[in-house]
């Protein structure tokens, strides 16, 4: 069995119930613990890395669409400032995605030292 | 100029560009100057503080992202102590296992594997690539796009590809505003087509992951990566916001690769002197870093940058395999358009193509090149015969299949009418018939005059404005009836849930079993091992469309079948020294009624009758039922002439003048290219004979001239020919006069 992010039974999740309008979109969305299960797959197959990019997007998938998006946005060269990159990390880490924000606190300081913050004076 | 040079600039290989190697503009493929020598410095915290020759302070981002997240410290000591050449012949060695490789190659820095992989020499390459890729079973992918964005035609042509073999199929657009449309048409058309087909839309990132995250597509690849710092910033992202975006992706359920490829920051004015392949080494080694499943590249749209400079070509192909040795899905460019030459352009694909790769193509253009708007591509719509013929010739899993013309016509309406009913349902377009029609039909858009542009860009404002996803999509096609598709596209939806496609060179089989370096390993031990064209699939890729059987041939020259000729009795030996026999072989009128030129049996006869005439002779048909051999033919028949000179004629049209003192092998003249004769040559043949018979001088007539590939075009007919001859031999039967009713 696997379980959508919703809760749902994946199997349930049929056109029958589609046809009743009984299907939301996060009953087609990945549940985190999936996620967690395909990083032991993939470190099982000599790929480390892409278990922590699976255990970076299971933090994320609890996060909406538009945050998802504005956070790319804001690690986009030059967007950003050292201190909201410091305060997004630090949101990100207090719901416990703490796997993306030592990605962004990292990203911060390669930023600094390559001249890629934003300037925080325009 | 002399007449050989002028000649031989016309070809179209001289189109292309060739650049003198330029270390300071990154022109060189290998070994730039500038190139890093290996290192790589690991403090007692397991910090790397040096990479390839550069210290931590110094570090560019894309050292940075490397160093923290992309090599393997536990391998690293071993990898970087092995010798190159050493380390080389273990990726050739099919005792030492893919497994083995991977190991050693993560401990790797940039510069050591790029210094590694320069030593392969191209067949080296072939055997590598097929040990190391990631997926047992290639695959390929198709762009499928148009100059209009026709949803109509997307549909028709996605259900194409499906149906030709692809397992993804890309898609972009010429106006940004009509992605959303785009991916919902092809989406459906690839449904129609086959279940499982795996779709993307590539656009600008932010907009492309917003169409993953509503469902509408099914999987990304244009998420880009460069080799230096500038060129990365010029691109207006960073290693960070790129991982980022590869996490999105996964936490959406959604698969991706990377894009790179040698050559691009060359093109871009940044390479820092440094080669292409020592650069792409880099983004091979950052896309692994971030945790990226896989990596298009081998050049991609720089193709033709890389190919423009000595080892250019092998270089793209060592890129493909430096993924491999990654542990990444490869998806092996043969992309972009880099040659205007056939011959150059099937060069640089065919040891990939004999090698296997998780994705031959990253893109095959299955529609027309003027539609296709990533640009040609290295293998367009006018090539998918070659490519399967290829399959055949090579027996090689070139990932397409064969797809009969009924088949391709009936999927073509049903995705066309899928996407008119589904757009009408949600409120997007109507579409007229005529539309519906010629797109169905259409080999191109320029067959699809009543397409119109705005309805695309309508349809995909109200697609983002009202929010439809594919949830909406599949609804919309249950609704119309396409229960089968409706089904289709939630399988791939449910897909997103399970996640196994997230795992490293993914597809789905029909069945929608994934198979992937999880699923279907790759376990290429030498000959004997790893993945074989057998069974069901060997039977696909035999089986071209335009094969013919002797059965097939022999009903085909039933058809030209002519009572004109006709057995008047046994052949006798003749006294009118006017007379000249003309010898057919066994099978004419009987079997055979057609020559290879297309002209009848009755109508060469005829003619070579009427050229006797014109010279006062009198032709007298014989039909000898004893042998094939055409001198022998011509002989036997002489030996029953009155004037002792005999044409031989077999029925596919070869024709001599042979002599009743001379062997059978020595013949006066001899029409040997039956495919090239024609009534005026046959008339003329007929006068020649005369004159032999009277002791006139004959006229020389000459063999024409023909540049086709005769032998290729009609050999397998002549085979079966030959056959069908030796069936109607029979030596009790003795010489048969025929009579022609002129």
């Amino acid at each position: 069995m696997t379980t959508a992010r919703s809760g749902r039974d994946s199997q349930s999740v049929t056109l029958d119930s589609v046809r009743l309008g009984e299907v939301g979109i996060d009953d087609v969305r990945i549940h985190p613990d999936t996620l967690e299960y395909q990083a032991t797959v993939a470190e099982a197959h000599a790929n480390p890395q892409l278990a922590a990019n699976l255990r970076r997007a299971a933090e994320l998938s609890s996060l909406a669409d538009a945050e998802v998006m504005a956070i790319y946005e804001a690690l986009r060269p030059r967007r950003s400032t050292a201190t909201e990159l410091e305060q997004l990390a630090q949101s990100l880490s207090d719901r416990g995605a703490i796997r993306n924000a030592a990605l962004i606190r990292e990203a911060a300081q390669t930023y600094e030292r390559r001249g890629l913050l934003a300037d925080p004076t325009t | 100029m002399i007449g050989r040079f002028r000649f031989m600039d016309e070809q179209p290989v001289n189109l292309d560009g060739f650049a003198i190697e330029d270390m300071t503009l990154g022109l060189i493929a290998f070994g730039s100057h500038s190139d890093p020598s290996p290192s790589l410095v690991i403090d007692d915290n397991g910090v790397v503080i040096e990479l390839d020759g550069r210290a931590a302070a110094d570090f560019d981002i894309v050292d940075s992202f490397i160093a923290a997240h992309g090599i393997d410290i536990d391998s690293s000591a071993q990898a970087m102590a092995l010798d190159d050449v050493e380390f080389a012949r273990l990726l050739v060695d099919v005792n030492v296992t893919r497994a083995e490789i991977v190991r050693l190659a993560a401990g790797a820095t940039p510069a050591k594997l790029a210094q590694v992989l320069a030593l392969l020499r191209p067949a080296e390459l072939v055997i590598a690539m097929t040990k190391m890729r990631a997926r047992r079973t290639p695959s390929n992918q198709a762009h499928v796009t148009n100059r209009s964005d026709d949803p109509l035609l997307l549909a028709a042509d996605a259900a194409t590809a499906a149906a030709f073999g692809f397992r993804e199929i890309e898609t972009t657009v010429p106006v940004l505003g009509d992605a959303p449309s785009n991916a919902v048409a092809v989406s459906i058309g690839s449904a129609v087509g086959a279940a499982g087909v795996l779709v993307q839309c590539s656009v600008e990132e932010a907009l492309e992951l917003e169409l993953g995250m509503a469902g509408l597509v099914s999987y990304a690849e244009t998420v880009s990566l460069y080799g230096t710092e500038q060129i990365f910033v010029d691109g207006d992202d960073t290693p960070w916001s790129k991982a980022f975006l590869t996490s999105a992706y996964a936490s959406r359920g959604i698969k991706m690769r990377v894009t790179s490829g040698g050559g691009s920051e060359a093109l871009m004015g940044a390479a820092e002197h440094r080669s292409m392949f020592y650069l792409e080494a880099r983004c091979v080694a950052l896309a692994r870093a971030m945790g990226a499943q896989g990596v298009q590249n081998g050049g991609i749209d720089s193709a033709s940058v890389a190919g423009s400079v000595p080892g250019g070509v092998r270089s793209l192909m060592a890129e493909n395999l430096m993924v491999m040795v990654r542990n990444l899905e490869a998806c092996t460019g043969n992309d972009a358009l880099m040659s205007e030459s056939d011959v150059r352009r099937t060069s640089r694909t065919h040891p990939i193509f004999i090698a296997g790769s998780d994705f031959v193509c990253s893109g095959f253009g299955s529609i027309q090149r003027y539609d296709n708007m990533f640009g040609p591509s290295q293998w367009n719509s006018e090539d998918i015969d070659d490519y399967l013929i290829m399959q055949r010739d090579w027996t090689v899993d070139g990932g397409l299949r064969s797809a009969s013309e009924e088949h391709v016509a009936a999927l073509r309406r049903r995705a066309a009418e899928a996407v008119r009913d589904v757009y009408q349902w949600l409120g997007l377009a109507d579409f007229g018939h005529s539309w519906v029609e010629q797109a169905i039909d259409a080999a191109g858009s320029k067959d699809v005059p009543a397409a119109d542009l705005m309805v695309p860009l309508e349809a995909s404002r109200i697609i983002r404005q009202s929010g439809v996803t594919m949830l909406d999509v599949v609804t919309a096609l249950d609704a119309c009836g396409y229960t089968l598709e409706a089904g289709r596209l939630l399988d791939m939806l449910h897909a997103r849930v399970k996640g196994d496609y997230l795992q490293t060179a993914a597809i789905f089989d029909e069945d929608m079993n994934v198979l992937s370096l999880v699923t279907d390993p790759n376990d290429y031990a030498g000959p004997g091992t790893g993945y074989e064209v057998i069974g069901e699939r060997l039977v696909e890729i035999n089986n071209v469309r335009q094969q013919r059987s002797v059965g097939q041939l022999r009903a085909e020259q039933a058809q030209g079948f002519s009572a004109a000729l006709r057995v008047i009795g046994r052949a006798g030996i003749g006294s009118d020294p006017t007379e000249v026999t003309i010898g057919v072989s066994a099978a004419t009128g009987r079997h055979i009624w057609t020559t290879l030129s297309g002209l009848s049996v009755v109508d060469v006869l005829d003619e070579l009758l009427a050229g006797l005439e014109e010279e006062g002779c009198r032709g007298r048909i014989v039909r000898i039922n004893d042998t094939v051999d055409l001198g022998m033919i011509g002989l036997s028949a002489a030996r029953l002439s009155g004037s002792g000179i005999a044409i031989g004629l077999q029925a596919k049209g070869t024709a001599l003048i042979h002599r009743r003192d001379l062997s059978p092998l020595a013949n006066l003249e001899l029409y040997s290219v039956a495919p090239t004769v024609t009534a005026e040559l046959y008339r003329a043949l007929g006068s020649n004979a005369a004159r032999h018979a009277k002791g006139a001088t004959p006229e020389p007539v000459r063999n024409p001239y023909s540049d086709m590939a005769i032998e290729a075009r009609f050999h397998t007919k002549v085979v079966s020919l030959v056959a069908i001859e030796r069936t109607c031999l029979d030596p009790t039967l003795g010489p048969e006069e025929l009579e022609l009713q002129r």
